[in-house]
């Protein structure tokens, strides 16, 4: 903890906000300038410091972290907002011509109309995609505009992580690049860029019946906890399954500093604590074949809305589920306001959490690699946390729920779940009709254990599970016979580190 | 009297009617109009609702930054910094960006 330029501004002695009036202060950096604005705790900047610190700090980033390689294609999130805007305004600035280290990547830019279950109405909704859609027409790059409702039309396939691509001949990154500034005279930058920007899809368009399905999804959740968070994940599954499409290898997402922050102390109160490290981290690499990263994480929230009205970064404002709602609408929106607050009167509250959260890296188990795809969380694919053992904290929530429970163990509900057994345990497949026909949908009991902590929350907050798009159902129905076939099979199994004690050499 | 020039930029001008650019004329009084006396004013006189998510107490709520004249009001002095005609006011709201 004790490290040479540890930041103990705000730490040590509770140190309030220092107000220091001045005018015409100098910029801490050229000491010419007059500084236009404040960062950090009270480091006074310049405007074209600013500019040239901004500029810095993102090809810093992706240069510390070395993991997009040249010519690979990384999806752009851009949500309308000024740090997803930002980033985007970045990535055009490093990839242009004139920048003496040019990125080297090719981006493509992918935008969520989630409207349909924020409730705005078509009207709104197509005047911000005309509005989003010249912006990205203005940068030249591919873009695609998918509405919400797509996700009722989205296939299995998108809960499975993917194997990323072990390439045999695999190089380092500085091979890479070396490699391609070889190869550079071969491909001129327009003909790619113009092949590719035919490809744009504005697939805003959506069925009355997915809108309706959309909505009614979102009604049955009890609480704005629940929809913000079922909002997130069906977002990223809608942007994972469009990067996998498009042969997109990585992701950027535009979160602040701030926002991670907040999003490091909420996923804690959501009981997602066990994949912080990837959910705040720089990269994320949990679906395997696409891995997201975060370049902006480490902009705070007032650098980013400056340099975008300085610089005019054009963004749009776009309300969502949790615009204008109270403070104790939802956890998310309790913790951004705690953050928020905190940091007002203690300015290095967002940097400490920052770097705490810096130091979080996953433990990867060495069997990883070979998992299944049953021991991921159907819903957020990350590892599941619920299957420990008796002695744990989760154990003990388990057995203090039983116990609350009201008593009626009414006979009635137990029964279909024995004839259900019955009926696959005698060794005859299910007719149509049976207990493995689809008609059956799965009750909140039967997703418990396909799911992790957290979203084991959020499905508990639903009062109808059957409004989850039918891409959820099909593989929960699909993991729960395969775990159930597996029981039924498992005295036939061999144990991967059973010693041959058993079969007695004859 | 004093004429300014108002923004309301990133969700802020929800609670202006969704306007963002406000052209503003403060009456003239004997001392010079400050920026608590101006937020005080822009409770009263135009904010159309919910004022706990614009302000609190005598300030700005935290979360929403305020540049004047294109600079960062903490190096302008805050509340206590005395407005001039014709100067420009811009309210950010940070809470729903990105």
């Amino acid at each position: 903890m004790c490290q040479v330029e540890e930041d103990y501004n705000g730490l040590e002695c509770n140190q309030e906000k220092i107000t220091v009036p001045t005018l015409n202060r100098k910029c801490m950096k050229c000491k010419e300038g007059t500084a236009v604005l404040i960062i950090r705790v009270n480091d006074a900047f310049c405007r074209s410091c600013f500019k040239e610190y901004f500029i810095h700090k993102f090809r810093a980033m992706l240069g510390k972290n070395r993991v997009i390689f040249p010519q690979e294609k990384v999806l752009l999130a851009v949500s309308g907002g000024t740090a997803s805007c930002s980033m985007l305004s970045q990535v055009q600035e490093g990839l242009s011509r004139e920048a003496p280290k040019k990125l080297r990547f090719v981006p493509g830019i992918i935008y969520i109309d989630d409207g349909g279950a924020c409730g705005r109405s078509a009207e709104e909704r197509q005047r911000s995609n005309a509005l989003l859609k010249s912006i990205f027409t203005e940068t030249g790059f591919t873009y695609f505009i998918v509405s919400l409702e797509q996700v009722f039309s989205l296939p299995t396939s998108v809960l499975v992580p993917g194997t990323s691509d072990p390439d045999p001949s695999n190089p380092s990154y500085k091979q890479a690049v070396d490699q391609y500034i070889k190869e550079k005279q071969t491909l001129t930058e327009e003909n790619v860029a113009s092949a590719v920007a035919q490809l744009n899809i504005e697939d805003s368009a959506y069925s009355p019946e997915h809108k309706l399905a959309l909505e009614r999804l979102f009604s049955s959740m009890k609480t704005l906890t629940a929809k913000e968070d079922m909002l997130q994940t069906l977002r990223q599954h809608l942007i994972l399954h469009i990067a996998r499409e498009n042969g997109y290898s990585k992701v950027m997402m535009g979160d602040s500093c701030s926002r991670l922050a907040v999003k490091l102390l909420s996923n804690i109160a959501l009981g997602r604590g066990a994949a912080l490290a990837s959910d705040t981290g720089f990269s994320d690499p949990r679906y395997g074949d696409v891995v997201i990263v975060r370049p902006m994480r480490d902009y705070s929230s007032k650098e980013i809305a400056f340099y975008s009205r300085m610089f005019n970064v054009p963004s749009v404002f776009i309300s969502g589920l949790d615009t204008k709602t109270h403070d104790k609408a939802s956890i998310q929106r309790l913790t951004e306001s705690f953050v928020t607050n905190l940091q007002f009167d203690f300015p290095s509250t967002v940097s400490t959490i920052y770097r705490t959260s810096e130091k979080l890296h996953t433990v990867m188990p060495p069997q990883s690699q070979t998992a299944e795809p049953a021991s991921k969380c159907l819903l957020c694919l990350c590892t599941l946390d619920t299957k420990v053992d008796k002695a744990s904290a989760f154990h003990a929530t388990l057995v203090s729920e039983q116990l609350s429970q009201i008593k009626l163990q009414d006979p009635s509900l137990d029964a279909p779940a024995q004839s259900a057994e019955q009926c696959c345990t005698e060794g005859q497949g299910c007719g149509p009709g049976g207990c493995c026909s689809s008609n059956r949908l799965p009750s909140h009991q039967d997703l418990k254990t396909l799911l992790c902590y957290s979203c084991r929350l959020t499905i508990k907050d639903m009062v109808a599970t059957n409004t989850l798009p039918p891409y959820i159902i099909t593989e929960a129905e699909k993991r729960q016979k395969r775990s159930q076939m597996k029981m039924e099979i498992s005295e036939y199994l061999l144990e991967d580190d059973e010693e041959d004690g058993g079969t007695a050499a004859l | 009297e004093l004429s300014l020039l108002g923004l309301h930029l990133g969700g802020a001008e929800l609670l202006f009617d969704g306007v963002k650019n406000h052209h503003v004329t403060l009456p003239g009084q004997s001392d010079p109009w400050d920026m608590k006396q101006l937020l005080a004013w822009i409770r009263g006189n135009m904010l159309k609702e919910r004022p706990e998510l614009f302000m609190q107490g005598d300030t700005v709520r935290p979360g929403i930054l305020v540049l004047i004249n294109d600079a960062d009001w903490e190096l302008m002095g805050e509340l206590e910094y005395q407005l001039q005609d014709q100067d420009n006011v811009v309210f950010i709201s940070t809470l729903h960006g990105g």
